[in-house]
């Protein structure tokens, strides 16, 4: 297994060389602010918070799926970072309804922790208040697409993790929305095991245990953590 | 040629509203009227959002009184889950309740009246406010919005927060009151009465000051509705409701609140965002009856509930309740004895907290039932510090929000709130020469009922004042700033 030494943020660092950017930067206690990214499954680039600069390069590059190299120079905090990271979250704001007062993720939820850590005051594009659902329809959980980002981790933790692939997308542009099963409500799933990773990986209020009120979804992910550990570490070879 | 003067926006009170008042050619009040002018729009874009999420975004209609619509959203909940939820979380939403009462009334009271009152109906505006208060009287002044800090406390320490705490859940309540909030709610409670002994007296001195305003600030027949116990006693969060008139005969008694469109009936008028519910066996009062006895047009609020119990259920608000109605032979008519109503509310608020403060039920940990959707309608009814509030909802089988209809105190005192407005400004106005003072008594006639049209308020007083004369032709012909 490779080593490869780079610089992040004028540290050195060493890194296996399957290892990304990101990897990289969390273990040397580097924080680079992330949404579609959870651990322990696949990476999807889709957000785009986790960019940063690699000196010799015009463009920007997302940590979670650029890997390593050696002598690669990185910077993970820079005003036109900045810029861009904290437009990402306005686009979100702008694009979905999140009423964070009301909602069931309040104090919960990664998307407003990115906004208040970004320091996004107010937002300066146009909200688009779209008309989208709430399906209730299952007896335990909830999802309202109002307070979908789209990152897809409901799809990846249930095709992955789960191995169900009840989750995916569906439509395009603005129309894009996750789907259950053949875009059918969510409680007349044949293929749902209930078993709710889905519910703990959403980064927002969007999937939600049902009866939740304000502020009360907390995602609890020790389960999740519990399978990607016993996976990582081979705990389950017979 | 008549005239058209505008007072907008009206100053002290919560939200945003404007006074029209119509000269005829002789320069005499023809009309008055009170216009909401701010349209909020829940009952439309809670549609489609889940039953559980109501409480936390109704409450949000207000800043004032969050937690009456959290109540009565989460009583409708309870009716929805067709759950009779534990008895320790009905005493704390009551324990709850009554603090909210407190708050709102000091607020009242103290920040948004006291400078009519104290200072003078016709006192300098600059001063006549919260500010000007505090160098008069200053004393009464702290106490008052220490009174109102004592109310919001008990508030954070169930909710978590002072304002929009989300506790009140369909199925019961989140939190218990924990040792230490208790020992502070004791520690709280004799500065509290103290506050409000002192504010009563100074009160009831003033009632010969204000004879005048007394026999005109609303002073008129009409019915009074809330909340009783069954045995009659004085309620504000169960119970059913009672209406009276203005003689104090018992029109009708144990209404269930949740058959209220059998006996309510809510009008629209094209100037108004504000609806004018009446009371339906009587009718509707077109606006040349107003002065007829038998309409259907009632009062709710802190006077109503005093007029329609029998008792307050505690020692020291039963006999301020002898003397107030002693004071108003029987049942009180007029819309200036709301304040001396608040100020007794807030008197046996605290008694009923101070009753309650043993009951190790407040600590226990058993509060929430937990249930699906059983029922596809709910109504939730309690006494908000203005007066009877109603959450009526309807869902679908997984609990999504299909209608819902909400009739709020204010709206409730509309049609009486427009009859005051026309009182006052017929006895003080008289011509097109105005004097300040007098368009505040038109304000304060307002302000008698504490109406609260949104969240917003406007408590430092500094809000200008804009009059604004027209003549039958719609012609500006004055105009007048008070800054
Ligand atoms: S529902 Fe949640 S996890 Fe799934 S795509 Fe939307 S935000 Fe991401
Ligand atoms: S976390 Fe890297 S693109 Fe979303």
């Amino acid at each position: 297994m490779a080593v490869k030494t780079l610089i992040i943020d004028d540290q050195l660092i060493s890194a296996l060389e399957e290892e990304t950017l990101l990897q990289a930067a969390q273990a040397a206690g580097i924080h680079i602010p992330t949404l579609c990214y959870l651990e322990g499954i696949s990476e999807v680039g889709a957000c785009r918070l986790c960019l940063v600069e690699i000196a010799g390069s015009s463009k920007l590059h997302p940590a979670c799926v650029t890997k390593v190299a050696e002598g690669m120079s990185v910077r993970t905090q820079s005003d036109r970072l900045q810029k861009y990271r904290r437009l990402i979250i306005e686009m979100l704001f702008a694009e979905g309804n999140h009423i964070c007062a009301v909602c069931v993720a309040n104090g919960h939820c990664e998307l407003q922790q990115l906004a208040m850590d970004l320091g996004m005051d107010h937002v300066t594009l146009e909200y688009q208040f779209p008309n989208r659902l709430v399906d209730l329809s299952h007896d335990r959980f909830g999802m309202d697409h109002n307070r979908c980002v789209l990152c897809t981790r409901c799809i990846r933790v249930c095709d992955e993790l789960e191995g169900a692939h009840i989750w995916d997308m569906a439509g395009r542009g603005t129309r894009s929305q996750v789907i259950t099963d053949l875009n059918q409500p969510w409680g007349t799933s044949p293929t749902c095991t209930s078993c709710g990773k889905c519910v703990a990986a959403c980064p927002t209020g969007a999937i939600f245990h049902q009866g939740s009120t304000v502020g009360e979804m907390v995602h609890e992910r020790t389960r999740i953590e519990f399978i990607v550990n016993a996976r990582q570490n081979h705990q389950w070879q017979f | 040629m008549g005239q058209k003067i505008v007072i907008d926006p009206v100053t002290r009170i919560e939200g945003h509203a404007k006074i029209t008042i119509h000269l005829d050619d002789t320069g005499q009040v023809s009309d008055a009227r009170f216009h909401v002018t701010e349209f909020r729009g829940f009952e439309t874009f809670c549609q489609g959002r889940p039953l559980w999420e109501m409480p936390g975004i109704t409450a949000r209609i207000c800043g004032i009184c969050p937690v009456s619509h959290l109540l009565a959203s989460a009583k409708a909940g309870d009716c929805i889950l067709a759950v009779t939820i534990p008895l320790a979380a009905t005493k704390l939403r009551r324990l709850m309740n009554l603090a909210q009462i407190i708050q709102s009334h000091a607020l009242s009271f103290f920040h948004l009246s006291a400078p009519d009152l104290l200072l003078g109906m016709d006192s300098d505006p600059q001063h006549r406010n919260i500010f000007g208060l505090m160098a008069a009287f200053p004393e009464l002044a702290r106490g008052g919005i220490r009174l109102r800090q004592f109310g919001q406390e008990i508030i954070e320490l169930l909710g978590g927060r002072k304002i929009h705490p989300s506790w009140a859940v369909p199925g019961g309540v989140r939190e218990p009151l924990s040792e230490t909030g208790r020992h502070d709610i004791r520690e709280g409670l004799p500065e509290a009465y103290s506050t409000v002994h002192t504010a009563l007296e100074q009160f009831k001195q003033l009632l010969h000051q204000y004879e005048r305003e007394a026999q005109t600030f609303g002073n008129f027949p009409s019915l009074f509705m809330g909340l009783v116990t069954p045995d009659g006693q004085w309620e504000h969060y169960d119970g059913n409701l009672r209406v009276v008139d203005s003689a104090g005969n018992v029109i009708a008694d144990r209404l269930d609140p949740a058959h209220y469109q059998d006996f309510i009936g809510e009008a629209v008028e094209p100037w108004s965002y504000l609806k004018f519910p009446y009371y339906r066996p009587l009718g509707y009062p077109s606006s040349h009856e107003h002065c007829r006895l038998d309409n259907g047009m009632y009062r709710v609020g802190p006077l109503a509930r005093l007029n329609v119990c029998t008792r307050f259920g505690t020692p020291l608000a039963d006999q301020e309740l002898r003397e107030f109605h002693d004071r108003g032979n029987g049942t009180v008519t007029s819309s200036f004895f709301y304040h001396y109503a608040r100020l007794i509310e807030i008197l046996g608020a605290l008694e009923h907290i101070e009753q309650m403060m043993d009951d190790p039920d407040l600590l226990s940990t058993h509060l929430r039932a937990n249930a699906g959707i059983n029922q596809l309608e709910g109504v939730g009814v309690s006494e908000a510090p203005r007066g009877t509030l109603f959450h009526h909802y309807q869902v679908d089988e997984s609990g999504l929000m299909q209608r819902l209809n909400l009739i709020i105190a204010t709206g409730q005192n509309n049609l009486a709130m427009n009859r005051t407005v026309t009182q006052i400004a017929r006895h003080f106005i008289h011509g097109s020469d105005i004097p300040e003072g007098m368009l505040n008594r038109v304000e304060a006639g307002i302000r008698a009922f504490d109406p609260c049209l949104s969240c917003s308020t406007h408590a430092a007083g500094q809000m200008p004042l804009h009059l604004q004369l027209f003549n039958a032709k719609g012609t500006l012909l004055n105009e007048v700033w008070r800054e």
